[in-house]
């Protein structure tokens, strides 16, 4: 495999692509569109080229959210787009520091939105394809034309749609009919230097009765104010069972956005869980499209802020068919001045008769400064379903606080056990035992 | 052991307890009885050191130690036991592992060695034998999911892990059928040694047919109006509470 190239972009070409950009719009959205000035995807066939195109044409059309946009009314983007950015390709040595221990898996190592194949381990499997999508574009895959993009086009989130038009690299995995993946495929999404932006761009394909498990952990080394937004999207089969595991571990200077846009095929299972620990932004914007019978989903998210941080998880899950079960549980440990945002849709359509659909929001807020808002909505349209959806916020309990302590436990250790048992709670849904016991172990790191 | 002077205390300015005066030794068992709204539970509150509760005036000594200037952990850890009387549930943390923080604060807090793995373990084996708790529940979460008999037989083995010189029992009867008032109650008397005390605090006498108390206290309106031996408390029970009002 090949890292990504650049190629001398032909002057016609960049004419179109400046013509498209220098339409009206803010100065800010200029400024940000300005970043991928350079980037040349000549190398690209046709087919993607297109689609980068349609992408253009749909960025024109779309300004940035602003707190007036409901979509995005309690995340407020000026911290991302006040500043000025640059691709680069960073440069790192080693990615010993966020290797999960005791964890034996397939290594993909992703810099900058690039490709590094030297720290990259993958070992083959038949029926396996495993490739940076750049390389995928090239090989010209069938599979890849017929999902990559299928999802994500006019879904009308500028964000979504730059990523469209100007994703460096990524990951394509597809996974053949009844395949089981020997060991996980762990993603190493690495952000470096000040003012980069990243943009990866993953695709996931399992097929009928395959199975496999996804761990892609977005990180940083060295790099401030730095900007990533990544997009997945995932195509789960029939009868295939996928489980994908964030890990967002960044620094407090850092600001990302991710989408993932899942669909779902019947009798399929997808598990999604999400560990936030840091960062000054993170937005995730998670979509299911459970479109046919008797799926399986499970959505968790676990969120610990500390001093500015802000984080917002946006969830949609959209059954469209009948037969079908949704778990979602979110929950947050905010602490200092820190924000979590949690915004969780269920659709249940017309056609979705015995659905069943649960979602929970929970978190605790450890100042007086940190804050929390919630907004859990379900929107049934089929008579015969069972949902419920429940959000909470408060304090750690001092009844059982003070019950603790009245047998010898301090108050600080009573409060960490309390935050660690409420944690660890959430993310029960993680079948690796190594990534379990990590993300188990970065909480007892931060609440000890 | 126990030296309680001149105790008033409030809660949002109401004052509940009105000079309590009490004195309890090694080896004794004190009942506390009297009607709702008497100050019992305010009383086993105070001791724990439950922070909303304010005292105003008076004393209290374990061992000469002020225990009014010591935090809720360090009174437990000075060897205070309160049985709650409605066991609180803490979801997701596990009975025997904060237990296991708790013997190891108190070890460190007295300056001694921390309890082994193999140690604890059979401290739990034994002391869930004790009274009948079956182990998995000992393992589950704080009195999560258990039924009312379970909590309290779970706060007599809390009791029986961290060997307390003072156990404070506040109305550990109530909610009890008579099955699992006899397994508490038989734990509570084979824990009893002469170099430990029990309060017993009750509405009913039943209690103290299997707990035998060497003295019985009649609280009302904030003070001990009346002191008797245990058959006191049979008293109580034959002429109610209104006879103690008469009293006074």
């Amino acid at each position: 495999m090949h890292q990504f190239e650049y190629l001398k972009m032909e002057n016609k070409k960049l004419e179109e692509l400046q013509q498209v950009i220098v339409q009206p719009s803010t100065p800010k959205k200029d400024q940000l569109l300005e970043t991928f000035k350079s980037l040349d995807f000549s190398v690209e066939g046709e087919y993607y080229q297109n689609l980068r195109k349609e992408a253009l044409s749909e960025i024109e059309r779309l300004e940035l959210p602003t707190s007036s946009t409901e979509f995005w009314k309690y995340t407020r983007l000026g911290k991302i787009v006040n500043k000025k950015y640059q691709v680069v390709k960073g440069m790192i040595n080693s990615i010993q520091p966020f290797l999960i221990p005791n964890l034996e898996a397939n290594i993909i190592v992703l810099v900058n939105g690039f490709y590094n194949a030297e720290l990259s381990t993958i070992k083959e499997q038949e029926g396996i394809i495993v490739l940076s999508l750049s390389q995928s574009k090239q090989n010209n895959i069938d599979v890849l034309k017929s999902s990559f993009n299928q999802y994500t086009k006019n879904r009308n989130e500028l964000f979504l749609a730059i990523n469209n038009a100007f994703h460096t690299d990524g990951v394509f995995i597809q996974i053949d009919k009844d395949k089981v993946a020997e060991k996980p495929y762990h993603i190493i999404n690495i952000t470096t230097q000040d003012h980069s932006l990243t943009q990866t761009r993953n695709l996931f394909v399992a097929d009928k009765n395959s199975s496999i498990k996804i761990i892609e952990s977005f990180v940083n080394f060295n790099g401030k104010e730095n900007f990533i937004n990544s997009v997945s999207e995932i195509v789960v089969g029939e009868n295939a069972q996928l489980e994908y595991n964030k890990f967002q571990d960044k620094e407090e200077e850092n600001y990302s956005i991710s989408t993932e846009y899942v669909y779902q095929k019947t009798n399929s299972h997808f598990t999604i869980n999400t560990a936030t620990y840091n960062g000054a932004l993170v937005r995730n914007n998670l979509t299911i499209e459970v479109d046919a019978e008797n799926c399986e989903t499970n959505l968790s998210g676990l969120y610990l802020g500390k001093n500015q941080d802000h984080t917002d998880n946006h969830t949609i899950v959209d059954h469209k068919k009948p037969h079908c079960n949704s778990n979602e549980i979110y929950r947050g440990v905010l602490d200092n001045s820190s924000t979590g945002v949690f915004n969780g849709k269920v659709f249940v359509r017309q056609h979705a008769q015995k659905t069943n659909a649960f979602q929970k929001n929970n978190t605790i807020l450890l100042s007086d400064d940190a804050v929390s808002n919630s907004k859990p909505e379900l929107e049934i349209y089929a008579d015969d379903v069972k949902c419920s959806h429940g959000s909470t916020t408060g304090q750690i309990d001092e009844e059982a606080v003070f019950y603790l302590q009245s047998r010898g436990v301090s108050r600080k250790s009573a409060i960490n056990l309390m935050i660690n048992a409420f944690a660890k709670d959430t993310l029960e849904k993680v079948s690796i035992d190594a990534l379990h016991n990590y993300i188990n172990t970065k909480i007892e790191e931060r609440f000890a | 052991m126990l030296k309680i002077k001149n105790l008033h205390a409030s809660i949002n300015g109401k004052e509940i307890l009105k000079g309590i005066n009490l004195e309890i030794k090694s080896g004794e068992v004190h009942a506390i009885m009297g009607p709702n709204g008497a100050g019992k539970s305010t009383l086993s509150a105070v001791l724990a050191g439950r922070e909303n509760y304010t005292v105003t005036s008076g004393s209290v000594t374990l061992d000469g130690k002020d225990l009014l200037e010591l935090s809720p952990e360090d009174r437990a850890r000075e060897g205070v036991f309160l049985a709650f009387q409605y066991p609180i549930e803490i979801p997701g943390v596990s009975n025997v592992n904060f237990l296991k923080t708790a013997i190891n604060e108190t070890r460190a807090y007295k300056g001694m060695e921390l309890v082994s793995a193999k140690e604890f373990l059979a401290m739990v084996k034994e002391k869930s034998a004790l009274v009948e708790l079956d182990a998995k529940l000992a393992n589950r979460s704080v009195n999560e999911g258990f039924s009312g008999g379970e909590k309290k037989r779970n706060e007599i083995f809390q009791m029986a892990m961290l060997n307390p010189k003072l156990a404070i029992l506040d109305e550990t009867d109530s909610g009890l059928d008579i099955d699992a008032l006899r397994i508490v109650a038989k734990g509570v008397n084979q824990l009893k040694s002469p170099k430990n005390a029990t309060i017993v605090i009750t509405h009913y006498q039943r209690l103290l047919d299997y707990i035998v108390p060497d003295f019985v206290h009649v609280l009302y309106n904030g003070r001990i109006v009346k002191t008797g031996g245990k058959e006191l408390a049979l008293e109580l029970e034959e002429k109610g509470y209104d006879w103690i009002k008469e009293l006074i």
